[in-house]
């Protein structure tokens, strides 16, 4: 442990967000949120998907800015790579997320994050997706996660911050568990 | 019937309670719906012995005066203890008289039996805190070839069929359970959630004696960092073994239990797993680890144990291949076992002192919203303690002072 006089930031505002869980204990009914996503197809594999606003609180709430993701397929699948693969934004967003948490609980741990950085992997054999075998999933048989984290802690806390982000993450939790999904065509 | 105080249900708490009660002269009857002890007596698997040791086994005015302190408890000798207990305090007990509404009035409450209405100025919830097993909803999904049973239905290994048995929940409940049935030669898988791992002992002394010592089990509950978490923290992977062995799910894995991740639902008569096994052990791992830590640091400042060096227990070994499906309908899983903890039934209870989960709502045992009603049993309750037989000692002693200040402020008014 280095001893600081400087207060530890990594950014994360964690009395507004305790305060918001003791406040949504009594109100269970403003903990609903739903999030949202609108897709345009736009030609071949290439798809746009924006989002802009989510519900939560008891009321809509609109991003700062309309947020644009740009998917398609490599050329390796005689698609124009115009865009990340879907699978890659699984990865990004199992990324994001427990980053997102091992900033979050670090700070409540009072522990000063120096730099963080995470590579992910998820393996699959595409005979699923190309229904060449039904034993085959479509989806990723493993995703891996590596952390490479500097921070002022000794190791077992930075595996601990870890662990606990993990604990915490909603897309861990969307990836490790199965989600009721319901598909709609109007 | 009038009398000053009622207390709910005849187990270790309210019998506690009792002997207060009466070395505080406060008149008051104990009513109890079957025999003395009788969750102990009749709820609970036929191999269970308490988790603490024997010298901690202990209620007011009685400790524990056999010769094997450092044993466990089987449930005959824990029912006998209860019983010698009620003798000696001379307990006002009604026993087979079912408590079916509680109501509040002006001068405090009506506790309505099948046996008549007790009218008293205070009332004490001791019926237990595992009353009703928690079955998680989808368990209506299970396919009707599949046997079900909860740690408060289920007796012995040799009452289920010889096909595989799938636990669910990594509690003591559920790492007894496997270990016993894996034994008796049926397939056993284990679904593992959030769990507690301890050793029996550490540095040579069991770990009730270094949560005892280092002062853990008396953290009081408005000490407690969470204190929501901590009454929800699942009991710990512990046995309360004549051999004093740990039960973990190395030990588990060693013995061919399989090791699968937290239930998470049933789609067309498939069970699914959670991909997260890895973490909850980490979890488990690095918070065993921070525990033994603390146990170190005391044992350091304190210099009470030079006997053995600190040292640490070999991580949990993950299976290199997780399943993350069962097909229950190919007949491989007979039984499901659900593990997955209890909670009390308070359905009898017409005062609105109940929380959405069903829980009440009090501080420390103290009903704060209902003057003169007062809650024994359960995790951390006032103390970590409180989660033991022995917790009813303080619990009792505190909560029995409350009650006679109470009971002072209606008289001087």
């Amino acid at each position: 442990m280095t001893i600081t006089n400087t207060p530890i930031d990594n950014g994360v505002n964690t009395a507004a967000l305790i305060g918001a869980r003791d406040a949504l204990v009594n109100t269970p009914e403003a903990a609903d949120f739903t999030w949202r996503a609108s897709c345009s197809w736009v030609h071949g594999t290439y798809s746009r998907t924006t989002v802009d606003g989510f519900s939560g609180l008891g009321q809509d709430h609109r991003h700062r800015n309309t947020f644009v993701f740009d998917a398609d397929h490599p050329e390796c699948f005689a698609s124009e790579d115009r865009g990340a693969t879907p699978v890659e934004y699984v990865l990004a967003a199992l990324a994001s997320c427990l980053t997102a948490g091992v900033a979050a609980v670090a700070q409540q741990r009072e522990i000063q994050l120096n730099s963080v950085t995470a590579n992910l992997e998820g393996s699959m054999n595409i005979l699923g997706i190309l229904g060449a075998d039904p034993e085959t999933r479509n989806g990723f048989n493993n995703v891996t996660v590596r952390f490479a984290i500097d921070a002022d802690a000794s190791p077992d806390e930075i595996r601990a911050l870890v662990a606990q982000s993990q604990k915490r993450s909603a897309v861990y939790d969307v990836i490790t568990n199965p989600t009721n999904v319901s598909v709609e065509v109007l | 019937m009038r009398t000053t105080t009622v207390v709910i249900g005849a187990g270790h708490a309210g019998l506690a309670m009792s002997r207060h009660l009466t070395q505080r002269s406060i008149d008051h009857v104990v009513l109890e719906r079957g025999e003395l002890a009788n969750s102990w007596r009749t709820q609970r698997w036929d191999s269970l012995r308490l988790l603490t040791p024997n010298w901690q086994t202990r209620l007011p005015d009685k400790h524990y005066t056999g010769d094997d302190p450092d044993g466990y408890m089987s449930m005959p000798q824990l029912v006998d203890f209860i019983t010698s207990y009620a003798r000696l305090i001379a307990a006002p007990v009604h026993t087979g008289t079912t408590v079916t509404r509680v109501t509040a009035t002006d001068s405090g409450y009506d506790v309505i039996t099948d046996r008549g209405t007790w009218s008293c100025a205070t009332v004490v919830l001791a019926s237990g805190a595992a009353n009703i097993a928690n079955v998680p909803a989808i368990a209506q999904h299970v396919p009707l070839s599949v046997a079900m049973h909860t740690a408060l239905t289920y007796r012995a290994p040799d009452s289920l069929d010889e096909r595989g048995v799938l636990v669910v929940g990594a509690s003591a409940t559920g790492v007894q359970l496997a270990d016993e049935i894996q034994r008796s030669g049926r397939p056993v898988t284990l679904a593992v959630g959030e769990h507690v791992r301890l050793p029996r002992q550490y540095r040579r002394r069991d770990i009730f004696w270094w949560l005892d010592a280092a002062g853990i089990l008396d953290e009081r509950h408005d000490q407690v960092d969470d204190l929501v978490r901590a009454r929800h923290v699942p009991s710990p992977q512990l046995i309360g073994d004549p051999e004093q062995r740990s039960i973990d799910l190395n030990t588990l894995a060693d013995r061919g239990v399989q090791l699968i991740g937290r239930f998470a639902g049933i789609t067309d008569g498939t069970a699914q797993f959670s991909g997260g096994l890895a973490n909850t052990c980490t979890l488990a791992d690095l918070k065993m680890n921070r525990l033994l830590d603390t146990f170190d640091e005391w044992a350091q400042t304190t210099r009470r144990v030079e006997a053995i060096a600190p040292h640490r227990f070999e991580p949990t070994r993950i299976p290199s291949t997780r399943m993350l499906e069962i097909d229950l309908r190919v007949g491989d899983i007979g039984t499901i076992i659900w593990a997955t903890g209890c909670r009390s039934d308070y359905t009898w209870l017409d005062v609105p002192v109940l929380d959405r989960q069903g829980r009440i709502r009090h501080d420390g045992g103290i009903v704060t919203e209902s003057p003169g009603m007062y809650l024994l049993g359960g995790s951390v309750l006032r103390r970590r303690r409180s989660s033991y037989i022995n917790g009813a000692e303080a619990d009792t002693a505190d909560l029995s002072a409350h009650l006679h200040r109470h009971l002072d402020t209606l008289v001087s008014t």
